[in-house]
C-alpha cells in the first residue's frame, strides 16, 4: 500500500472553471482531501463547458470538469445568505487551505475575508487567484483566458515569426494559462504548509494571473526592455533556420541545431548534399543571416519522410527533433502510454474514460486518483451530517431554503 | 523568516526548465548550490552571444534572471574527486535536482540508488524532456521541440496556418511542475522522515496544459486543432489592432449584459442592431464582420484607452502587452513585479520578483546570480569543512575548475 504524500490535508475549494480548481486538483491528486463548494443548482461553470460525450452537454458529464475535479467531494452551499455564511466559517475552521477565485473584495463584503477567517482559524492558509490580484490599478479588471494570455507578455509574441506581423496576437488554443496559474497557486500553498508545520502559523496569499504568466517568461521577455530598452516584437522571434516545417502527407517536423556537431549530424544524416559545403552555411552566425535559403532546402529533404519517420531518424543521430503532435498523436503515442501517463477513470454519468495524469513520478507516494469528479451536492450528507453534525432533516431544510 | 528555512538544495541543472525550479526554491528560502565547472558551465551564461541574439549584457541579464538568489561552485564532474565532493555535499543538502537527459546522473556515479545511501532522506528530482522510463527515455528535446510534441503548437495558430513554436516559457512550465512535486515531497518527508526519487518529464508538463483538449479527443474523437482565437462560446473574442504600431487589444464578450454594456461604449452603432448580431449565437457565427467592424474603432484608439473605456463598463479588454508596455504599465509597477539587484561585472539588473505575495513570509530576491565559482570557499570551506591548502590543491589538481 502506497502512501499520500499529503495525506491529511483538508482543502476547501470555493472557485470555478480551471486555474482555482485546478490548483486544488494537484493537491487532491496527491492526496489532500478536498471539499468542493459549489452553488446551489448550477454548480461550476465549469460543468457547463465543453467536451461532452457525444457532444450531449449534461452538467455531470463535462470532460473539462471531470478533468479538473477528480478526488474531490462536492458540496452544494450559498453564501448569499447568513445560514450559508455560518456553514462556511464551520467548513473553515476544519480546513488547512482555503482555495478561492472571487474577483478582489467579493470575500470581503459577504464576510469571509482572511481577516475574518483567520480569527476562526489562525492556521489557516488562504490563496486568492484572480487575474491581477488584489491590489494595484487593474485589481478589480476582468479577464477571460484571452485577456489573461494578452496580460503575461507572451501573447504580443505569439505567434513569433516576421510573417505573423500584422496579424492579430493569439492565445495558445487551450486553458494553458489558467493551468499555469492554478500551478503557480499551488506551489505557493504547499510551501505555506510547509512552513506551517514549523511555524504553526498560517498566511494569506495573493496570486495573480498576470505574474503567474509573466514569471514563465523570466528570462528574456521583461527582462530584456527592462535591462536594456530591448522592445521584442513577433519579428524578431522567430527561430532563423530549422524551427516547424512541413514533411511528408501535410504534417509538420521540427528541430534545432543550436550546436555545430547537430548541425554536422543533420548533414549527415541528409547524406552530405552538396548545397550543405557552400560557405553561406559554414557556421550558426551564417547559417543564421540566410534561414529561409537553408530551409526552402530542407524542405525539399523533408517532404520524402513522415513526422514521426524524421522524429526518430534526427534523435538516433543526435539531432533533437521533435514532431508536431495532434492530440490524436498524443493519446496514442507508444511512448507515453508505456509510462502510464493515462489513466483509466470510471465515473458513474460519464463511464470509463483516459484521463492525463500527471508529469511526475514520486517512488513512494504515486500520483492516483481513488474517486472520480463528484457529482454536484454528491457529498453534502457526507460533509454535512458525519462532520459539521448536522441532522438529516436538518439538511432537507437547508437545501428547501436554497442554502444547500 | 522564510518559508523553506534550513533547506539546502544541490542544484546540477543548467539552461532553463531545472532552473526556474529551482530558482522558485531560492525564492522560497531554501539555500541552493548550483554546480557548474569551467569545462561544463551553465551555456545560458553564453547563449544570447553564442546565438546571436545580444550582447554580453544580454547574456548577463538572462542567466541573473534565472539564476538570482543561489550560490555558485565550480566542481569538475569528470574528474573522481569532483564526484567524491559532490557526494559529501549530498549528505548536507535536502533536495538534489538534475535536468540532464535521463541516465546521466546514474553514469556519473550520483544516482538516486547511490546517493540514498549517503543520505536516506533525501528527495531527489531528476527533470529530463521525456522522462527516465518509456522507448523515448534518453531523446533529447529544447523548447522549440517539446511545445509541438507535447500538443501544444498544433491547437495554437491562425486557421489554416503553421502550428506556432512556442516560447522559452515552455521549459519553465517544466520547472513549476518541478519545483511543485519537490515541495510535496518537503511536506512529506517533514510528516514522515522519509525522502524518494521524482522523476519528471517536461513533455508531460506541457500536455496537462491541454487537458480539456485531450478530454475531446477521447469522448468525441475530435482533433482540435488552429482556430486563431476563437473560443466554443464567446464573440467576440479576439485581439484587435489599436492606433499605434503593431498595438493590439484582447476584447472577451461572454454574455448579452457585456454586449450591451459594450456596444453602448461604441455608441450604440447601427450595425450593433443587425440582426445578425443579435444573440451571441448569432455573433458567433459572424464573428469575422463583428471583427472587421469593432476593428474599425479599436484602430482610432490606444490599447490602453480601450481597456479604460470598457473595464469600466464591466467588459474584459486587456492590452497585448508588449515587454516594453510591462515595464512601464502602473498596475505592474505598483505589484513590485521587477526587483534590481547588483551584478559585479553588469552592475544593476532587473529579475522577475516572486510570482506570489505571502502575507507572513514575503518571498524575495536576495542576490545576484553567482559568478562561476564565486562560492567555493563557503561551500567547501565553510560547509564541508575544507581547509585552505586543501581547497588550493584540489583547485590546483583541477577538481574545483
Amino acid at each position: 500500500m502506497f502512501e499520500s504524500a499529503l495525506a491529511g490535508i483538508k482543502v476547501l475549494e470555493y472557485c470555478q472553471m480551471v486555474a482555482g480548481p485546478y490548483c486544488a486538483k494537484l493537491l487532491a491528486d496527491l492526496g489532500a482531501e478536498v471539499v468542493k463548494i459549489e452553488k446551489p443548482g448550477h454548480g461550476d461553470e465549469a460543468r457547463k463547458r465543453p467536451p461532452f460525450p457525444n457532444d450531449v452537454p449534461d452538467a455531470e458529464t463535462s470532460g473539462l470538469f471531470l478533468y479538473l475535479n477528480t478526488n474531490k467531494l462536492s458540496i452544494t452551499l450559498s453564501v448569499e445568505t447568513e445560514t450559508g455564511r455560518q456553514i462556511f466559517k464551520e467548513l473553515v475552521r476544519g480546513a488547512d487551505v482555503l482555495v478561492e477565485d472571487n474577483a478582489p473584495g467579493v470575500m470581503k463584503k459577504q464576510g469571509l475575508d482572511y481577516e475574518v477567517l483567520k480569527e476562526l482559524n489562525s492556521k489557516l492558509i488562504m490563496v486568492s487567484i484572480t487575474p491581477f490580484g488584489q491590489t494595484g490599478s487593474y485589481r478589480d479588471h476582468k479577464a477571460y483566458p484571452l485577456n489573461v494570455f494578452q496580460a503575461g507578455g507572451e501573447g504580443y509574441l505569439t505567434p513569433s515569426g516576421v510573417e505573423n506581423v500584422g496579424r492579430p496576437p493569439l492565445k495558445v488554443g487551450s486553458f494553458l494559462e489558467e493551468y499555469d496559474s492554478g500551478l503557480n497557486a499551488a506551489i505557493a500553498v504547499v510551501a505555506a504548509l510547509y512552513w506551517r508545520t514549523s511555524s504553526g502559523r498560517g498566511q494569506f496569499i495573493d496570486i495573480s494571473k498576470q505574474e503567474s504568466l509573466i514569471s514563465l517568461n523570466r528570462m528574456d521577455v521583461i527582462v530584456r526592455y527592462a535591462n536594456e530598452r530591448k522592445l521584442l516584437t513577433r519579428a524578431q522571434q522567430g527561430v532563423p533556420y530549422g524551427g516547424i516545417l512541413p514533411c511528408k502527407g501535410g504534417d509538420y517536423t521540427v528541430f534545432v541545431t543550436w550546436e555545430e556537431r547537430q548541425w554536422d549530424r543533420l548533414v549527415s544524416m541528409m547524406g552530405n548534399p552538396e548545397w550543405a559545403r557552400d560557405e553561406k552555411f559554414k557556421d550558426h552566425g551564417a547559417r543564421f543571416k540566410h534561414g529561409e535559403l537553408i530551409n526552402a532546402l530542407l524542405m525539399e529533404w523533408l517532404v520524402n519522410f513522415s513526422k514521426e519517420e524524421l522524429y526518430h531518424m534526427g534523435q538516433a543521430h543526435g539531432v533533437p527533433f521533435g514532431m508536431v503532435s495532434s492530440v490524436e498523436d498524443l493519446v496514442n503515442s507508444e511512448h507515453l502510454r508505456a509510462r502510464g501517463f493515462f489513466v483509466e477513470i470510471e465515473h458513474p454519468k460519464a463511464g470509463r474514460l483516459r484521463y492525463p495524469s500527471a508529469p511526475y513520478k514520486f517512488l513512494l507516494t504515486p500520483w492516483r486518483v481513488s474517486r472520480p469528479a463528484p457529482l454536484l451536492g454528491e457529498h453534502n450528507e457526507e460533509v454535512y451530517c458525519k462532520r459539521l453534525g448536522y441532522e438529516k432533516n436538518q439538511l432537507v431544510k437547508l437545501r428547501e431554503a436554497g442554502i444547500i | 523568516m522564510t518559508l523553506l528555512n534550513g533547506i539546502r538544495v544541490l542544484d546540477f541543472t543548467a539552461h532553463v526548465a531545472g532552473p526556474q525550479a529551482t530558482i522558485l526554491l531560492a525564492y522560497l528560502g531554501a539555500e541552493v548550490i548550483k554546480v557548474e565547472s569551467r569545462l561544463y558551465p551553465d551555456v545560458l551564461r553564453s547563449t544570447a552571444v553564442v546565438a546571436g541574439i545580444g550582447t554580453k549584457k544580454t547574456a548577463l541579464g538572462m542567466f541573473t534572471s534565472m539564476n538570482a538568489g543561489k550560490l555558485g561552485v565550480t566542481l569538475n564532474l569528470t574528474h573522481p574527486k569532483g564526484i567524491e565532493l559532490a557526494k559529501r555535499l549530498v549528505k548536507i543538502s535536502d533536495v538534489v535536482v538534475d535536468n540532464f537527459r535521463a541516465g546521466v546522473m546514474d553514469k556519473l556515479g550520483l544516482g538516486y540508488e547511490v546517493l540514498k545511501e549517503i543520505k536516506p532522506d533525501i528527495i531527489m528530482l531528476s527533470a529530463s524532456s521525456h522522462g527516465a522510463g518509456g522507448p523515448e527515455s534518453g531523446y533529447s528535446g529544447f523548447a522549440v521541440t517539446l511545445g509541438p510534441l507535447s500538443g501544444l503548437s498544433y491547437i495554437t495558430g491562425y486557421p489554416g496556418g503553421l502550428p506556432a513554436v512556442l516560447r522559452n516559457s515552455i521549459d519553465c512550465r517544466m520547472g513549476n511542475a518541478a519545483a511543485f512535486a519537490i515541495l510535496v515531497a518537503l511536506c512529506y518527508r517533514q510528516r514522515t522522515g522519509k525522502g524518494q526519487f521524482i522523476d519528471l518529464s517536461g513533455r508531460e508538463a506541457l500536455a496537462c496544459g491541454m487537458a480539456e483538449v485531450i478530454m475531446d479527443y477521447v469522448m468525441n474523437r475530435r482533433i482540435r486543432s488552429r482556430e486563431g482565437n476563437r473560443d466554443i462560446f464567446m464573440a467576440p473574442h479576439n485581439c484587435y489592432r489599436c492606433k499605434g504600431e503593431d498595438k493590439w487589444v484582447s476584447i472577451a464578450i461572454a454574455n448579452e449584459q457585456e454586449w450591451r454594456s459594450f456596444v453602448q461604449v461604441l455608441g450604440n452603432p447601427a450595425w450593433s442592431k443587425e440582426e445578425r448580431f443579435s444573440d451571441q449565437l448569432s455573433r458567433w457565427q459572424n464573428q469575422d464582420e463583428l471583427d472587421r467592424l469593432i476593428e474599425e474603432w479599436t484602430i482610432e484608439r490606444t490599447p490602453y484607452e480601450v481597456m479604460e473605456v470598457l473595464q469600466r463598463v464591466g467588459v474584459a479588454a486587456v492590452p497585448s502587452f508588449s515587454n516594453e508596455d510591462l515595464f512601464h504599465d502602473p498596475h505592474c509597477r505598483e505589484r513590485g513585479y521587477l526587483v534590481q539587484v547588483e551584478h559585479p561585472e553588469a552592475g544593476p539588473l532587473y529579475v522577475l520578483a516572486p510570482p506570489w505575495k505571502f502575507t507572513a513570509t514575503p518571498a524575495k530576491v536576495t542576490r545576484p546570480a553567482p559568478v562561476l565559482g564565486e562560492h567555493n570557499e563557503y561551500v567547501f570551506g565553510t560547509l564541508l569543512g575544507l581547509s585552505r591548502e586543501e581547497i588550493a590543491k584540489l583547485a590546483a589538481d583541477g577538481v574545483f575548475y
